[in-house]
């Protein structure tokens, strides 16, 4: 791929600004739903640390998600909003031990076997709060009021305030992309991409890379934790069908849309696939047949998402003829993995 | 629990192990020949059991229903193979996991245009209707037991046909190594073609035959993709043996699960996969 590490700092600063300013140009109904795509996009971030950086496709991310949001509902009481300090805090945990003993199980196998052992993971997760009473079975919770942020008596902010809340979103949104962003640059994130690239050649260097993919495992269910935590907030519900494989798979697609190797690939592909979603869902009645041939084409015509996209549109700045490649040549991912995020 | 209630519950779990076997064993049949993970292989056997609904209340004949939606199975089969599957051969597993996801979506909306978001229920042959006194205590409905020999004949054949056959044969060297039999000059391209359309038509005729004993509704293609990948992880992917031990071992798993511990039952059978995970992380007959 051709961007530079300048291009794609201009960029962030331009979205950055973009979305800062959102909320003082566009009416309430787009803040929502700003606010819904930036959470999916941190959704779709968090898979990528183990999708794009570590190789592992992941199929129960949703669960962890939806999980989170069912502590919420949990922890709030009837008349009430539960305190974020406990509540927050409480999804974390909840979440990254389950992660640990799904990674730990999961980790244990390669390749497909991984793809297949996440979503019958996912899916136990899915069934345990589809079947039993938990959390009002099929139904669903319903989460009356949103979380206080408050510090003693006082609101610090009030998360009931449309605005308010998409600037947490956005906070969250861009915490977590420093966050992953630190993780990856730091020597844990090259044993990672190392351990993507060869894992024999990983465990000879003497890389703990059951360890490394493990914690990289529950850091990313966390930070999925902490989106489906804001989500649930958000919707004022939460059901089965957010823990469900479809939506993993959603946000899959939106992680091959924005492209793989990036941190900003992701949060692009995540707002891009639901701005798509949004405008399908209003203009055409069985927009799900077209999502499903969208998918497909990605697949066959742009395997390296909108980055293949604008590589393409763009000028030709070096004559090797590269420009245009998928960009899953192995050495070149890594190279892009370690420095050009 | 008494020895008729005992008997009643192997035979239900034997039964549901039996077509779970169909199901995956095509699943991991197209795993282990083409390379490529499917997702979409629930979705017809979702769709079988819609096109047997559908054939069967215009017909009001099981049989015809039977043979025309396995047929139309099989020939989606050849089309898609022809169409996409063929190009995802040697791509990676996650544009596989894509291509079959973006599938299952069309699929789903194209099912919910031609025949709606109704469940129905289908009625089995006449002259397999109602139930049959085994001893002088235990009856049991006869389209069960048809079932049960249905899935028997076709496992045997299924195993015939990979043990003793040439084309067994060579899906069996297929799986081994994939390079050197075509390297020998076998026209894989036309194994590989019928290999899928095969396997999506196990998952159909599943589909179709466990239609008068269950209810056919828009989700049941789901819980059947996550059931059998279960199947495969324990038995080993691409060992149809190892498909059918996993079948039964979650079969009965889940039929006894349900009567002994309702409460948990819907997730026994993972931790039965987390045990044989723990134990052989590439199942039971897997290679390492």
């Amino acid at each position: 791929m051709t961007r530079s590490p300048a291009n794609s700092g201009a960029l962030c600063a331009v979205l950055l600004a973009l979305s800062v300013a959102l909320p003082f140009v566009a009416p309430g109904y787009y803040v929502q739903f700003a606010s819904k795509a930036l959470l999916m996009a941190m959704l779709a971030l968090s898979l990528n640390l183990v999708v794009g950086f570590g190789g592992l496709v992941s199929l129960c991310h949703a669960a962890f998600f939806g999980l989170a949001g069912y502590v919420l509902g949990f922890l709030t009481p009837e008349g009430s909003g539960a305190s974020i300090w406990i509540a927050l805090p409480a999804a974390l945990l909840a979440v990254g031990s389950v992660a640990a003993v799904i990674g730990a199980l999961s980790l244990r196998t390669r390749g497909i076997y991984f793809i297949m052992v996440t979503l019958a993971f996912g899916e136990m997760l899915f069934y345990l709060f589809h079947d039993t009473k938990i959390g009002g079975g099929s139904d669903g919770l319903y989460i009356y009021f949103k979380p206080e942020f408050t510090l003693g008596a006082l609101t610090l902010i009030d998360l009931e305030d449309a605005t308010a809340f998409y600037y947490i979103a956005l906070v969250a949104l861009v915490g977590a992309a420093l966050l992953v962003r630190a993780l990856v640059r730091s020597p844990f994130g090259h044993a990672l991409v190392a351990a993507r690239e060869n894992e024999r050649r990983a465990l000879s260097l003497g890389f703990p890379v059951f360890r490394i993919r493990l914690t990289a495992f529950v850091i990313s269910a966390m930070i999925a934790a902490v989106a489906g935590f804001f989500s649930a907030a958000q919707f004022g519900f939460v059901a089965p069908q957010m823990l469900g494989w479809h939506l993993s798979a959603s946000v899959l697609v939106m992680v091959v849309l924005g492209g793989m190797s990036s941190i900003l690939g992701p949060i692009v592909g995540a707002i891009a696939l639901l701005g798509l979603e949004e405008v399908l869902k209003s203009s055409v009645e069985h927009w799900k047949l077209l999502k499903g041939l969208i998918v497909i084409a990605l697949v066959f015509a742009l395997p390296g998402g909108l980055q293949q996209l604008a590589a393409m549109l763009a000028p030709r700045r070096t004559g090797d003829g590269r420009d245009s490649d998928v960009p899953t040549q192995a050495p070149a991912r890594v190279k892009e993995a370690i420095t050009h995020v | 629990m008494d020895a008729i209630t005992f008997a009643v519950q192997l035979l239900n779990g034997v039964q549901y192990g039996l077509v779970l076997f169909l199901v995956a064993s095509g699943l991991t049949l197209v795993f282990g020949i083409l390379g490529v993970i499917n997702l979409a292989h629930g979705a017809f056997y979702m769709l079988g059991a819609y096109l047997a609904w559908a054939i069967a209340s215009q017909t009001g004949s099981f049989t015809l229903a039977l043979i025309g939606a396995l047929a139309i199975s099989f020939l989606m089969g050849i089309l898609l193979e022809e169409i996409f599957v063929k190009r995802m051969i040697g791509r990676d597993h996650l544009a596989q996991v894509l291509l079959s996801f973006g599938l299952i979506l069309v699929i789903d909306e194209l099912r919910q245009i031609a025949f709606g978001k109704d469940v129905h229920a289908v009625a089995p042959p006449s002259w397999l209707a109602g139930s049959i006194q085994l001893t002088d205590v235990l009856s049991y409905p006869v389209y069960r037991l048809a079932l049960c020999v249905a899935c028997l004949g076709l496992a045997a054949a299924i195993f015939y046909v990979i043990q003793k056959t040439r084309l067994g044969m060579v899906i069996r060297a297929g799986a081994e190594n994939r390079d050197m039999t075509r390297a020998l000059g076998v026209p894989f391209d036309l194994v590989n073609r019928y290999v899928f359309a095969g396997g999506i038509a196990l998952a159909a005729l599943a589909g179709i035959l466990v239609a008068p004993i269950s209810t056919v509704f828009p989700g049941m293609g789901d819980g059947m993709l996550i059931l059998s990948f279960v199947v495969v992880v324990l038995g080993g992917i691409g060992s149809v043996p190892g498909a059918a031990i996993g079948a039964l071992l979650l079969g009965l798993t889940d039929t006894f699960g349900k009567v002994f511990f309702p409460q948990v039952s819907s997730i026994l059978i993972y931790v039965l996969m987390a045990g044989v995970l723990l134990w052989r992380p590439n199942g039971l007959l897997g290679k390492a």
